[in-house]
């Protein structure tokens, strides 16, 4: 990453380095798991790896949360916790727990931090994980970065969180110098899953609850499941074919559906496509869409904005094909053609096919 | 754009029944007509065009269904440049009953925190002349997308939050009960809670509607409501703009190339039949696994 930037917002008050008295006692980073009829969104597991590296780097330790209904899931999550880098896991289990609701998950949160003080908490940016981080944040008074990119610890020890601006056409970095904990949320897939370690135990505290199911207004009456659940397919996939504004037309994606087809993988597209109602947004590939970390990322026609970029940037090799030889997205591809994709894409399933169907001839 | 400043909100007189329903909409830059400047890498905003954040019309849109069913009026309320009462016109013009904007060079350089503590300040002040029983927003803005303004408006204000809701089934006036489906991990949420509450209302969730023409003539005539902060009820300006956002922005900045520049295929004349072969060769051979998995997979 450049540094040549203007500097944003020079002599903005709250600058100002001298952390307040009340916040010198915050230590720790923490990590929200995210639970979900009894199943921890991976994302928890990847902000676990990287809390790690953070918490190493400022030598304190790594802290889970994880809340749930009195059952077997819940402490199953516990344990697998420490398998992925926590060294205390704190833990709260009520029945009003059972499913994500905002009012006690946000008292319950809110209660853990004022009790523990961590200085920072992260969360993934899921519809839970979201819905959380803005009423916990709100409640502190303190400042909340989404959908971070990356997470670094500064010279001063403070947290710097980068994540793109303007609509996705530049990178800032973002900092909560005066109020703790400094919280982030970042999306799945942005930082890679770490290796369990089930040999890793750590220590367990017990909350619980204020709130009583009688003071809660919003109630459950029903969960429906999706039938596929695509966007979770997208984000995981192994093999991943997106196209751009280059294919001119919805029809045209039927080349990039048939490349996916033919090497097992999923399909998506840039942002301006699902603008243009050709593909639903669970299609979407970048910031604000699905971010991926595929073996292989094939992008037709699209010409690498950065909310695309850092979207796909976790991939770990990238083909771009753009008739633009100018295009952004050859700064970043390990791979390039400089050729229209929709001659291209044809050939490449065709070939593909070709090789996979027999491949004694391919060598 | 010079409007005089209205003390109050004289237009029209609130409806004495039916829903007060506050929809929260934000001015936003037409992000695909954004550019950046190659050498200062500063936004140049020059000439581009404004609409209002395209989530912000699907709540838009079901407030105005609601009102449509049960009665009431919908008011949108929007903090920005004078030039945001644009937005606030063109809400109007779509069938919005009254608008009110929040413009003070105070608000500039808000955080999301400041930002949900003006609007919601505005929000209580407009609440004084009539209890709100529903404030809506989009789920994000497209220039900011953080999707954290509204839950921070639910949480000063004390509403029921109710984020991603992707359809409202029901809303039982006696009761002051609805009904809603919210989008979360693997499937829809179906939850009853009460009024007064908050609703970000997911895309896609309804077909905006086009203005008729005569609330489009109404538009161009309306009054809009302009408050300062003062009189939108702000008793501490420290909580406000850059003083009351708690988060800082550093440094603004695009990436760097890769450090490995991308491996060019280049193939003799541009038959794409070869132009295929060649990256097939180039992907397996960085790769030479994929091939044996692709291989297994395929028989």
């Amino acid at each position: 990453m450049t540094e040549p930037a203007k500097p944003a917002a020079a002599g903005r008050a709250s600058m100002k380095k001298e952390l307040p008295e009340r916040f010198k006692d915050y230590k720790n980073v923490w990590v929200v798991v995210e639970i979900e009829r009894g199943r921890v969104h991976p994302v928890s597991w990847e902000l676990m790896g990287e809390g790690r590296k953070l918490a190493d780097r400022l030598g304190v330790q790594l802290c889970a949360v994880v809340l749930g209904p009195k059952a077997a899931s819940t402490k199953a999550a516990v344990k697998q916790t420490y398998h992925y880098g926590a060294d205390v896991c704190y833990i709260c289990e009520d029945a009003a727990l059972t499913d994500y609701r905002n009012a006690p998950y946000t008292e319950i949160l809110t209660d853990l931090v004022n009790k523990h003080k961590p200085e920072i908490l992260l969360l993934g940016a899921t519809p839970l994980g979201r819905d959380l981080a803005g009423s916990v944040a709100t409640t502190l008074g303190t400042g909340l970065t989404a959908d971070s990119t990356e997470l670094r610890i500064d010279d001063d020890n403070s947290l710097a969180a980068t994540r793109p601006t303007f609509g996705g056409t530049l990178l800032c970095t973002i900092y909560t110098l005066n109020f703790r904990p400094q919280m982030a949320t970042v999306r799945p897939r942005v930082f890679a899953m770490p290796e369990a370690d089930t040999t890793r135990a750590g220590r367990m505290v017990w909350e619980s609850l204020r709130m009583k199911e009688e003071d809660i207004v919003t109630k459950i009456l029903e969960f429906v499941a999706d039938n596929t659940s695509s966007e979770a397919n997208l984000a995981y996939a192994d093999i991943v074919v997106a196209g751009g504004m280059g294919l001119q037309n919805e029809a045209n994606f039927r080349h990039v559906k048939r490349l996916a087809q033919v090497l097992g993988g999923d399909y998506g597209c840039s942002r301006p496509v699902v603008q243009k109602g050709w593909l639903p947004a669970e299609r979407q590939i970048g910031q604000t869409g699905n971010t991926i970390r595929p073996r292989l990322y094939i992008a037709a026609g699209i010409s690498g904005a950065i909310q695309h970029r850092v979207g796909v940037e976790g991939a770990d090799l990238i083909v771009a094909i753009n008739t633009d030889p100018d295009a952004k997205i050859f700064e970043f591809a390990h791979l390039g053609v400089v050729a229209d994709a929709l001659t291209v894409l044809p050939a490449l399933s065709d070939a593909f096919a070709r090789r996979l169907r027999a491949p004694a001839l391919a060598s | 754009m010079d409007e005089p400043i209205i003390e109050g909100l004289d237009p029209p007189p609130p409806a004495p029944t039916g829903l007060n329903i506050l929809v929260c909409i934000k001015q936003v830059p037409d992000s695909a007509q954004i550019r950046v400047h190659p050498v200062t890498n500063t936004i140049m905003r020059q000439g581009v065009p404004t609409i209002i954040n395209p989530y912000d019309l699907f709540a838009l849109e079901e407030a105005m269904r609601l009102r449509d069913e049960y009665g009431g009026q919908v008011t949108v309320l929007c903090m920005g440049p004078p030039m945001a009462e644009d937005a606030l016109r063109r809400a109007l013009g779509l069938g919005a009953d009254r608008a009110v904007l929040i413009t003070d060079r105070r608000f500039a350089g808000s955080d999301t925190l400041a930002t949900s503590f003006a609007l919601a300040t505005a929000l209580g002040k407009i609440a004084e002349e009539r209890a709100i029983d529903i404030v809506f927003t989009g789920k994000q803005t497209i220039d900011g997308d953080t999707a954290q303004v509204g839950p921070g408006i639910a949480r000063r204000m004390g509403l029921n939050q109710l984020t991603y809701v992707s359809a409202i089934d029901s809303l039982d006036m006696g009761r002051r009960s609805i009904v809603v489906r919210r989008r979360s991990e693997g499937g829809v949420q179906v939850l009853r809670s009460a009024l007064p509450c908050l609703i970000t209302m997911l895309e896609d969730s309804n077909v905006v509607r086009r203005g008729s023409i005569q609330d489009m003539l109404r538009a161009a005539r309306a009054p809009v409501t302009i408050w300062s902060a003062e009189e939108a009820g702000v008793e501490d300006p420290l909580k406000c703009g850059l003083r009351g956002s708690p988060t800082v922005v550093k440094r603004v900045f695009a990436p760097s190339p890769r450090e490995e520049s991308a491996e060019m295929v280049t193939v003799e004349g541009k038959d794409p039949a070869r132009i295929g072969e060649a990256i097939i060769d180039l992907i397996f051979a960085r790769d030479p696994k994929l091939e044996v998995a692709l291989t297994a997979t395929a028989s």
